[in-house]
């Protein structure tokens, strides 16, 4: 048991020092393509990672985290714009906002059972969609734009390189793996997966089923707003379709189901091979017409809710565990 | 006050419109425990397929929605045999997110082979007429389209409640076990009822070009209005899908007269969290 | 005082009454059976006891504190833990895993937690299974896994809803001898049990349900020999000719 904690750990560890060094190996991530390829799959990543500590680990599936999300980009994006302030204590509040209006949308949407809880918070995006696109203060339909800046990680905004983003999206990807890393092997991790399993079962043992789901949002939303901040960042500019729709929010579930639902890996395993499908297949299949991605992407969630609900984790256990035996039959 | 009547008019057409959606998506959700998240593109497939049909043949929507019923039944159909029966019995979301990517599937594919252009089909029997009661300006294809949305839940009701085949649905939906210890094929009734929904959608999406443009992205709100009207008419309750349905296209039409266009769909989904919130099994629900 | 007592507990559903003012104590170190036939609302007084149901009227202190609307996680932090008729393992982890999230009760260091699942992964002789998923469990060691759970967040009252029965009589005695074993720790049982046998041998004190009514309360010899309890569980007819039987033993 020990033994198989501490070669995580390693895999871990290896695994962050790869992807620190990763732009130092001459070409390696010399075009720009690739680097804002390697970007986009930190930043879904941890985006997915984010829903993961609640759709994954505590069972609770959400479709409203665009909200979160979108309220993250709008709190940079308001500060840089609106105020114009460096981007960081802009990201905070809106980190803080957007855990602030988890809990309290959360708490009646919690009473909610199965589909109803989901419609509720399709509802949701909706909503906040529709009030952002009339909300003149933030921008309203035409969003907010950034104008120029100096360079650099005070105002997290950089035009001739995007190694500076790489690096930025490498802290939130260690921040929020980070997290969830500590949560799976602290008493927070067991309740959450307590909850998931049985909230019955749960109480019995003395958790509060109800305070654990509303950490679990709130932290949640959190870190899922401090990607959307990211997002403002990267893409200079924000505005309600881009941020908060249905279909950012089915990113969130959708990488995370594709990885394998509440494993630590599978956030980033489901972007590791989402985000350079898309990627590339917009960039040297666009000659065939719009959609190609999003194609391929719909099929895929197809085959694997039906045949690997467990995700492509799910298929590298079972490679495991046929190694395994034969290993075991070899000797 | 005439203005008022004319809103509350469209609003209850628009209503019956999302009411014949929410049927089959009612019927489904209420046998099998499951959401389609598709049927907005089930929808949508039955407008293509009649636009072009009306494009390229000249066949009037009238027909073509007859085409649309039988298409989209096999492709729901389909839908069940392929994707749906394999989720039975597996997490309640499965079913949820595998007709997510059905439905990115469909609407891309759409979108690959269609563009994202607007597509309105020109010169139809329906197409533009008007009848004028005393000031109130009664728009013909929407009157068609509710006509049809009546029939067809009536004909639904009446097969789940008044024949054979309806009481075996029913049973199904209560207690599948034991609907197969009795000799029932629930695995045919599934199939059956994942056809009927699709139908429905189909013959009203089949009419629909005469005066709602064809475009990829047009079965998206259908799905999210017709969830929130199952849900609050209580899940399996078609006559509940139908006041649910009513009540939110004219919450609809006024929020958008009487405030701004784009508070139309935060009425209504503001109208929904009220409503579960209240009431967490729907209106109608038990 | 009592460790937990019950004053006149009265359960309503709508116009059905499971219990109707049942009163008794538990006694600190005792091991008290609470039995009776099928239907006669032991689960529901339990679910009353444990906080899983607010009782329609009537009093529940445990250590002199009124316990009466607290919510199951409450109950459990203060040491009154229950288990489950019908076992819920928490399926898709592993048995130390489910014994973790008792064990995490007392504290969140992580590796106390682990210290004190080991320990009562091995009091219900369960080391062997403790990497295995909980879902995939026969049903008897699902059983010992409900009683180390529930024993890993250092209950001061345990109560077990029908932790033997579908087991065999080797399992039986196996839960028997846990049971006795917690006794010696000082912890407190509380336990429903169907099966009278088995709980005849470790109980100190033993009350009978019926149709939701006390019907009787005492030491387990008295108990057995009540006429009521012998009518509730084998019917007026056969009570009668046990009785008759009985008189005419020449060894009494």
């Amino acid at each position: 048991m020990k033994n198989r904690k501490r070669s995580v750990d390693f895999l871990w560890l290896g695994l962050l020092a790869f992807l620190a060094l990763l732009p130092l190996i001459p070409g390696l991530l010399r075009s720009s393509f690739t680097q804002h390829v390697a970007i986009q799959i930190l930043l879904y990543a941890s985006m997915a990672q984010a829903w993961n500590i609640l759709g994954g680990y505590c069972g609770q599936v959400s479709f409203g985290h665009s909200v979160f999300f979108g309220i993250g980009a709008y709190g940079a994006g308001m500060a840089v714009v609106k105020y114009g302030m460096i981007p960081w204590p802009g990201a905070f509040i809106g980190a803080v906002l957007a855990a602030a209006v988890a809990v309290v949308i959360s708490y009646p949407c919690f009473k909610l059972k199965g589909h109803y809880f989901a419609i509720a918070t399709f509802a949701i995006v909706e909503i906040f969609n529709r009030l952002f696109m009339v909300w003149y203060w933030v921008g309203g339909a035409l969003g907010l734009d950034y104008s120029f800046t100096d360079q650099g990680w005070t105002h997290f905004v950089w035009y001739e390189s995007k190694r500076g983003y790489y690096f930025g999206v490498l802290l939130l990807f260690l921040l929020v793996f980070g997290v969830v890393r500590w949560i799976e092997r602290n008493r927070l991790g067991f309740y959450l997966r307590a909850v998931r399993e049985g909230q019955e079962t749960a109480e019995s043992l003395g958790v509060n089923s109800a305070k654990v789901k509303l950490m679990a949002m709130a932290l949640s939303a959190f870190l899922a707003a401090l990607c959307g901040a990211f997002f403002a960042q990267y893409n200079y500019r924000v505005d309600p379709p881009m941020v908060m729709s249905l279909d950012m929010s089915m990113k969130f579930v959708l990488i995370t189901i594709l990885g394998g639902l509440g494993t630590f890996y599978g956030p980033l395993l489901g972007a590791a091979l989402l985000i350079p499908l898309q990627e590339y297949s917009r960039a040297f299949l666009g000659g065939i017409g719009g959609g190609v991605d999003l194609i391929i992407f719909g099929l895929l969630i197809i085959i694997v809710v039906v045949y690997q609900p467990r995700g492509i984790m799910g298929i590298i256990d079972g490679i495991r565990v046929k190694a395994k035996r034969s290993k075991e039959g070899g000797e | 006050m005439g203005t008022f009547f004319q809103v509350a008019l469209d609003g209850l057409f628009n209503g019956l419109l999302y009411a014949v959606v929410a049927a089959g998506l009612s019927l489904i959700w209420g046998v099998m425990d499951v959401i389609n998240f598709a049927h907005g593109e089930f929808l949508m497939i039955a407008m293509y397929l009649s636009y072009w049909l009306g494009f390229i043949w000249k066949i009037d929507p009238l027909l073509s929605s007859l085409a649309g019923g039988l298409f989209v039944f096999l492709v729901g159909a389909l839908t069940y045999k392929l994707i749906i029966s394999h989720t039975i019995g597996k997490s309640a979301m499965s079913a949820l997110l595998a007709t997510f990517g059905l439905s990115m599937l469909l609407k891309n594919v759409c979108l690959n082979r269609f563009s994202p252009n607007f597509r309105l089909l020109q010169g139809t029997f329906l197409g533009g007429k008007t009848y004028n009661f005393g000031g109130l300006i009664v728009p013909v294809p929407q009157l068609a389209i509710g006509l049809v949305a009546l029939l067809l839940l009536t004909l639904l009701y009446a097969l789940v409640k008044r024949t054979r085949l309806g009481w075996a649905i029913q049973a199904t939906a209560m207690d599948k076990e034991a609907a197969e210890l009795m000799g029932i094929n629930t695995e045919k009734i599934y199939l059956l009822v994942f056809g009927l929904g699709g139908a429905c959608v189909g013959i009203a999406g089949g009419l629909l070009p005469s005066y709602l443009a064809v475009h990829p992205e047009v079965g998206g709100l259908f799905s999210l209005i017709a969830f929130v009207c199952v849900a609050m008419g209580g899940f399996g309750s078609i006559p509940g899908a139908l006041l649910a349905s009513l009540l939110i296209g004219l919450v609809e039409a006024f929020a958008g007269f009487y405030i701004a266009p784009v508070f139309k769909y935060v009425a209504v989904f503001g109208l929904y969290l009220v409503v579960v919130m209240v009431r967490p099994r729907g209106l109608f629900g038990w | 005082m009592a460790l937990l007592e019950v004053h006149n507990v009265t359960m309503k559903f709508g116009s059905l009454v499971a219990n109707d003012d049942v009163s008794f104590g538990v006694e600190k170190g005792s091991v008290v059976g609470l039995i009776g036939p099928n239907g006669a609302g032991k689960t529901t007084l339990f679910n009353c006891i444990s906080g899983f149901y607010r009782p329609t009227s009537g009093k529940l202190l445990f250590k002199g504190q009124d316990v009466t609307n607290l919510p199951a996680y409450e109950m459990a932090r203060l040491g009154a833990v229950r288990t489950f008729q019908v076992v819920h393992p928490l399926k898709e982890m592993t048995v130390l895993d489910n014994v973790l999230v008792g064990a995490f009760l007392r504290g969140a260091d992580t590796d106390k937690a682990h210290e004190i699942a080991r320990d009562c992964i091995a009091l219900c002789h369960l080391e062997d299974m403790s990497g295995r998923m909980a879902g995939g469990l026969p049903i008897g060691y699902k059983k010992r896994l409900e009683m180390a759970r529930a024993l890993a967040t250092g209950p001061e009252l345990l109560m077990l809803d029908e932790a033997m029965a579908g087991l065999t009589s080797t399992e039986i005695k196996a839960a028997v001898e846990i049971i006795k074993g917690l006794q010696k720790r000082g912890i407190t049982l509380l336990v429903v049990e169907h099966i009278m046998e088995a709980i005849m041998s470790v109980a100190d004190k033993i009350v009978v349900l019926d149709g939701g009514i006390k019907i009787a309360e005492g030491p387990p010899q008295e108990v057995v020999n009540d006429e009521r309890v012998i009518t509730a569980y084998l019917g007026a007819k056969f009570s009668q000719r046990l009785k008759a039987a009985q008189g005419g033993d020449p060894r009494e």
